[in-house]
Parts: C-alpha cells; sequence; structure tokens
C-alpha cells in the first residue's frame, strides 16, 4: 500500500468520526476488496463507505477499476468465470458475499443500470413487470398495473409512454431506453442503484433528463455513479470517489474534490492532464 | 481442331495478346513521355481479356445450340414409318447418332475415303455387318432414311465444328486487335479490368440462379407431360398409391405426402427439444472446455452419410422398436415403421437445429442478460423469458431448415420406414415417402413415356414447392424479427 491510499484511509476516518453526529451511518462499506481478473490485479485494497439517501459518483480514468468496483457491489461479476474478489463489501452490515447471501436476492436490492440502454425485445409494460413478475411482487393485475405506473412515474417516463405501454421498448429513443430501463430497476424496489455511466450513449437532452431523474431519485434511494464526464459528476453527486490503476486515491465531498482535491492525480485528472 | 486444342490456341492468343498490349502501352507511354494512367499489366490484361472471353462465350453458347439445330433438323429426315410400332422417335435418333459415330470409324479404321463413304447405299450394302466389322454394333438392319439421316447428322456436325473452330479464331483475333489498337498511355486499364471482374462475379451468381431456374424447368416439363396423361385431380385427391405395370394404376400423392409430414413430424418431435437443449446448455452453462469439445463432436453426428444412419435404423432401432415397443403393445409385426424412421432422422437433424440455434443464442448480446441478473433473476428465468423470446426467430428459421432437410430425405426413410404407400396413425406400422416413391418409379422397368415413370416429376415439384414454401417462410420470418434487438 502507497502512502496516498494511507493517508487517504486515514483521512476518511477522521472525517466519518468529526461528523458522525450530522451523518447517518453508512449504506454500503468496502473493506479490503481486491478483485483479480485471471492474473491482473484490478482493485487493490479499496476501503470505501457510501451514504445512504445521496449520489456516490465514481471517478477515474478508463479501465481504473471503477466499473468492476461497482458490478462487486451487486455481485454481477460472479457472472465472469476468471474473476475473484476478495475483502468485505456490507450493505446494512451484512456481507454481500458471506455464502449464505443470494446473489439473487440480493441483486433484487441492489439494482443496476448500464451503459448502454438495454430494454429487453418486450413492450415497455413487460419490461417493467419482468422484475416484479420473477420476484412475485403482485398478486393481481391490478397491483401489477400499479406498479409498473408509479414505477415509470418515478423513471420520469410515464407522460411520454402512457398511451403505448404495449409498443416495443425497442421502439423507444435512447434516452427514453435508459430511463425504462432506470424505471425497470425501481420496479423492484431496490435500495441502491448502481449505474455504470448511464448516460455515455445518450445526447446532452437526454442526458440532462437522466441527471434530473437521479436528483429526485436521491430522496429515496442510495445512487452510485460511474462517470466519465467530471461536470456529471460535479452536478449530480454529493460525494466523489477518484479512482487510479485499481486504487481509490481519495473519496471526498463533492465540492471539495473539485475544488480542493488532496491528492496531486486527482488535480491532474481533474484538470485534464491525464484519462 | 477439337475443343481442348481451340482452348489452348486461344488461350495462347490471350498471353500473347497480353505481352504485346503491355509493350505497346510502355513504349508509346515512352514516346510520348507522358505518365501511364493504370499500371502497365492492366494494359495487358484488357487485351487478353478482349482476346479470352468473347471468344469462350461464343464456344460455349456454339456448343449448346449446335446439337439442337443439328438434332431438330436430323429428326425431321426419318418419316414415321420407320419408326418400329411401340417405339419411340428418340430410340431411331439413337440409332442415328450411333451409325454417324461408326462411319467415323469406318472411315478411320476402315480407311473408307469419304467418296466411298457418300457411296454407300443402306439397300445395297449390308452397313450393319461393315460396322460390325470395326466394333460398331447396331441393333437391327439399316433402314434407307436411317442411314441417309446419319450421313446428315454427320456431315452437318463434322461442318459444324469446323465453322465453330473458324469463328471463334477470328472472335478472338479480332476482338484482340481492336483491343490492342485502343491501348493508349491514356486509356483507363484498370477501370476496363474492373468491370470484366465484376460481369465474372456477376456470371457465377448467375449460373446459380439458372440452374434453379433449369431444375424447376425440366420437373415443370416433365410434369406437364405427366398431368395430360393423368388426371391432376387424382394425382392430388386421390388416397391411394397403386401403381400397376400394366396401366391402371391410382397414383394419389396423400398417401405418400401423408408419411412425408408423419416422418418428419416425428424427426423433429424429437430432434427440436433435444436439439434446443443442446444449444442452450452449450451456449449458456457449459464452460469453455466442454463448448469446445462437446460442440465439434455433436457436429460429427451431420457428417455421417444418411446411409449409415439407415443401416442404424434397419439393424438397431428397427428391432429394438419392434421387440421392445410395437409386440408388447400389440401395435404391429413390422420392424419398419415411422417411430424408427423418424427417431434415426431426428437424430440426424439434431446438429442441424443445436448448432444454428447455438449460434443465434451467442449473438443475443450480453447487455440482455446482464440486465436480467441485474434485475434479480436466475439463469434459467433469464434464459426463458429474455434470451429465448430474443432468439426465437433465428431458432425458428433453424427449425424450418431441419424441416425441409426431414423432408428431402430418402435413404433413411427406406431402410427404416418400408417403402409401402399406407394411411394410417399408428407410427409402429411401415409407411412411406414422396422421396422413396421418386426413386422407385425411377429405377423400374416401365418405359420412360408412361405415367407410372412421369408421375415422379409430378412428386418431385411438388415436393420442392413444399420445401421452398418452407424456405421462404423461414426467411421471411428470420428476416421480420431480426432487427428486434441491435
Amino acid at each position: 500500500m502507497n502512502d496516498a491510499t494511507m493517508n487517504n484511509a486515514l483521512m476518511s476516518n477522521v472525517k466519518t468520526t468529526t461528523k458522525a453526529d450530522v451523518m447517518t451511518e453508512s449504506k454500503i462499506s468496502a473493506k479490503n476488496v481486491q478483485v483479480f481478473y485471471g492474473e491482473k490485479h484490478a482493485i487493490k485494497d479499496v476501503n470505501i463507505e457510501i451514504r445512504p439517501r445521496s449520489v456516490t459518483a465514481f471517478i477515474g480514468p478508463s479501465g481504473c477499476g471503477k466499473s468492476t468496483f461497482l458490478r462487486c457491489i451487486n455481485r454481477m461479476n460472479d457472472t465472469i468465470d476468471i474473476c475473484r474478489v476478495e475483502g468485505d463489501i456490507a450493505i446494512d452490515g451484512e456481507n454481500v458475499y458471506d455464502p449464505k447471501v443470494d446473489p439473487v436476492q440480493l441483486r433484487a436490492k441492489v439494482g443496476m443500470v448500464f451503459q448502454k440502454p438495454n430494454p429487453f425485445p418486450k413492450t415497455i409494460y413487460e419490461n417493467v413487470a419482468y422484475g416484479p413478475r420473477i420476484h412475485g411482487l403482485a398478486r393481481k393485475k391490478s397491483e401489477m398495473d400499479e406498479i409498473v405506473a408509479t414505477s415509470l412515474q418515478k423513471a420520469g417516463l410515464w407522460n411520454e409512454v402512457k398511451d403505448r405501454l404495449d409498443a416495443p421498448g425497442t421502439g423507444l429513443s435512447g434516452g427514453q431506453q435508459q430511463r425504462l430501463c432506470i424505471a425497470r430497476a425501481v420496479a423492484v424496489s431496490p435500495e441502491v442503484i448502481l449505474m455504470d455511466e448511464p448516460c455515455s450513449a445518450l445526447d446532452p437532452i437526454a442526458t440532462a433528463k437522466v441527471e434530473e431523474l437521479i436528483h429526485e431519485l436521491r430522496e429515496n434511494y442510495t445512487i452510485v455513479i460511474v462517470t466519465h464526464s467530471m461536470q456529471q459528476a460535479a452536478r449530480v453527486s454529493q460525494r466523489t470517489a477518484m479512482f487510479h490503476l485499481g486504487e481509490l486515491v481519495e473519496e471526498d465531498d463533492t465540492d471539495k474534490m473539485f475544488t480542493n482535491p488532496n491528492d496531486q492525480r486527482t488535480q491532474d485528472y481533474i484538470m485534464g492532464r491525464f484519462g | 481442331m477439337s475443343a481442348g486444342i481451340l482452348i489452348v490456341v486461344i488461350l495462347g492468343i490471350a498471353v500473347l495478346g497480353f505481352i504485346l498490349g503491355r509493350q505497346r502501352a510502355l513504349s508509346l507511354a515512352a514516346r510520348d513521355n507522358v505518365k501511364l494512367h493504370s499500371l502497365p499489366g492492366y494494359y495487358g490484361h484488357s487485351v487478353a481479356l478482349f482476346a479470352a472471353v468473347p471468344a469462350f462465350l461464343l464456344m460455349i453458347a456454339w456448343l449448346f445450340i449446335q446439337p439442337i439445330l443439328i438434332e431438330t433438323g436430323v429428326s425431321r429426315m426419318i418419316p414415321d414409318s420407320v419408326i418400329p410400332d411401340g417405339g419411340a422417335r428418340s430410340l431411331v435418333m439413337a440409332d442415328v447418332h450411333r451409325i454417324a459415330d461408326g462411319l467415323d470409324v469406318l472411315a478411320e479404321k476402315g480407311g473408307l475415303s469419304e467418296e466411298e463413304l457418300s457411296r454407300m447405299r443402306a439397300d445395297f450394302t449390308n452397313v450393319r455387318s461393315r460396322l460390325a466389322e470395326v466394333g460398331v454394333a447396331v441393333g437391327s438392319d439399316i433402314p434407307v432414311p436411317v442411314l441417309d439421316a446419319a450421313r446428315e447428322y454427320r456431315d452437318a456436325k463434322h461442318l459444324g465444328s469446323s465453322l465453330m473452330v473458324f469463328a471463334v479464331l477470328v472472335v478472338s483475333i479480332v476482338f484482340a486487335a481492336i483491343a490492342y489498337s485502343r491501348v493508349r498511355p491514356e486509356m483507363r486499364a484498370r477501370n476496363v479490368s474492373e468491370s470484366f471482374i465484376k460481369a465474372l462475379l456477376m456470371g457465377s451468381s448467375l449460373v446459380a440462379i439458372l440452374t434453379t431456374f433449369g431444375i424447376v424447368a425440366s420437373l415443370l416439363f416433365e410434369s406437364i407431360h405427366f398431368f395430360q396423361m393423368y388426371p391432376a385431380k387424382d394425382f392430388f385427391f386421390s388416397l391411394t398409391w397403386n401403381p400397376q405395370f400394366r396401366g391402371g394404376s391410382d397414383l394419389g400423392i396423400i398417401p405418400l405426402l401423408w408419411g412425408t409430414i408423419y416422418v418428419s413430424f416425428v424427426a423433429l418431435l424429437f430432434a427440436v427439444p433435444v436439439g434446443l437443449m443442446i444449444a442452450i446448455y452449450l451456449a449458456e452453462y457449459a464452460g469453455k472446455t466442454v463448448r469446445s469439445l462437446a460442440k465439434p463432436a455433436i457436429e460429427i453426428l451431420a457428417g455421417i452419410p444418411t446411409i449409415v444412419y439407415g443401416l442404424f435404423a434397419l439393424i438397431t432401432v428397427g428391432p429394438f422398436l419392434r421387440d421392445w415397443l410395437a409386440q408388447p403393445l400389440g401395435l404391429g409385426n413390422s420392424s419398419s415403421s415411422v417411430l424408427t424412421a423418424g427417431l434415426v432422422m431426428g437424430i440426424m437433424l439434431i446438429p442441424f437445429v443445436s448448432s444454428l440455434s447455438d449460434d443465434i443464442i451467442n449473438a443475443v448480446p450480453q447487455s440482455l442478460r446482464d440486465g436480467s441478473y441485474g434485475l434479480g433473476a436466475t439463469q434459467s428465468e433469464t434464459i426463458k423469458q429474455v434470451i429465448m423470446p430474443a432468439a426465437l426467430p433465428g431458432v425458428v428459421g433453424a427449425i424450418l431448415l431441419a424441416a425441409s432437410r426431414a423432408i428431402g430425405e430418402t435413404m433413411i426413410v427406406v431402410m427404416g420406414a418400408g417403402a409401402a404407400a399406407r394411411m394410417d396413425l399408428n407410427p409402429l406400422e411401415a409407411m412411406t415417402t414422396v422421396t422413396v416413391k421418386i426413386v422407385s418409379q425411377l429405377t423400374g422397368d416401365t418405359e420412360f413415356a408412361s405415367p407410372e415413370t412421369l408421375v415422379a416429376f409430378a412428386l418431385g415439384l411438388t415436393l420442392f414447392v413444399f420445401t421452398l414454401c418452407l424456405n421462404v417462410l423461414a426467411l421471411v420470418i428470420v428476416r421480420k424479427y431480426r432487427e428486434q434487438y441491435d
């Protein structure tokens, strides 16, 4: 471990203790997380606390491991054969890598939105109803209708699609598709929503809509977002974590990170000197 | 000059044209001190192509058209009186061909001059024994008009081939000369050779398409012949198939079509679920090593000749089903049955379904799987509700292709299901299919012009239309739903 990470770990500790009275405890807490892709050491000893009902942004140059770390939180990396995860990631104090935890149940609690909009080749209604149906959240058709409607409303898509719920989800525009994917994730009532560069395939107007949506969702969900856009991280997040070469460089309030970062590498990255 | 030598000569002209054309381009460019539009080789190419391609095209066309013209001309010389009762004009024409060839042999080996040959009279000379002396056997004595026709045929043929050699050589040289005179530094030789290549590629695809039309046309022609002798209504709607050597046959296609559909249905009933499950396992569950071993192993099934499958049906599956299923249940005593042929054909079809479906399932984007897993779906839920619906059009296409294959299969049916045309629901009874009957109708001793033989073409045409519809349907389905995920 190098000095910088040591310092960061110390500093964040200091902060959490001093601000403990004004803060609720952390929703997600990662300790000594290591990830290996075969021989490659992709994540090196990451420690981070993520606060509930807030937006945390992960930034860093390509290949720095921020997406990999994100996918550890809901164990999406389990689907990759050669991927091995060490260390603890706890949600509400419960380690998700405990053998007793069923990854399928976990993923219902921790929703995910992907880089490219990936609606299923089904109708808009069926796209949203998919999750509630496999988890048995609705007993009657009317309950399901209710879930679909509220999820679409929460995703800010209801007014655009309420008259064509039977149209295929793939027929929507890119931005609408991404909001449909958010509605789909919201429909299973998760506590945490992970977003992996959700706007990288969208135009600026669609991006603005999704960012607005993230603002609203913050009230009810813990959101972790990976982004390549500094501006986006600054706009939507309260906390920002900077990754570099598989290490967590530093993690702090977004305002502070973008004005007065502790680490030179963060400074350089934000100023556009590398990455 | 024979066709082989002619080809060599034309190729020689082309090579010469290449060298001369290239040199002319180079020397003209050097003389006028200008830059060539294309590389020097292209000027050579353009001359060579003009020397060879039109000449070859003319040669091919000539070789096709000349026999047709001569045949109809000579055929007109033969009066109906020479044609024996019950025989056909084509048989007499075959004699004409043989005698004409025999005259060639006589001229060569027997040392007869052309003059002697033309003086030879069928009513004075025993032409048959003369021919026999040089090893050409003719079935009966030769009537005067036939010998005349043969002589005419021979002369026309000789004249035709000399004319062809002359015409082809003239075309080759003239075109080469024109191309040579057009070689100039500013000539766009690259583009010329480019358009020749394009025409060549287009011509190749045309060959495949025209062949299909040719097959359909020949089937159609003979089928029309058949329907002139046998009522179409009886063929399509009669429930009996009972061909007789002495005429008065019942030639209803329904029992055969029923057999075809029944056997194919049993085969697909077996092959589709098994094949699909194999595909899902290979695409979604199997690890890299298992997949790399299992997939080729399954595809070996597709490489087994159908006759070997037929043996398997005849020797193993048939008796097994009879002893352990048909007899205990009292459903029949036959070792050939629809079930036997269907099962064995099903095994043959497994790799068709599994291999194609595996490719299609793999083509479903990973993002859909991620989306589903991200919502907390299990692997089988994801496959059932997201991957299969997305892959369905492709899978349906794969199944329909397998169905066309099943419908056209012959060997397994002969050896597995037998050759008895029957309409029955019991899958343990022997039945037969359209393809088997096509073979058996054409390999009999009956003459070629009878409805019993010609029915084979009508059967073939029906089958062709049937599988064509299936293939079109498969293409439409695949194309319609293709852009569902992208």
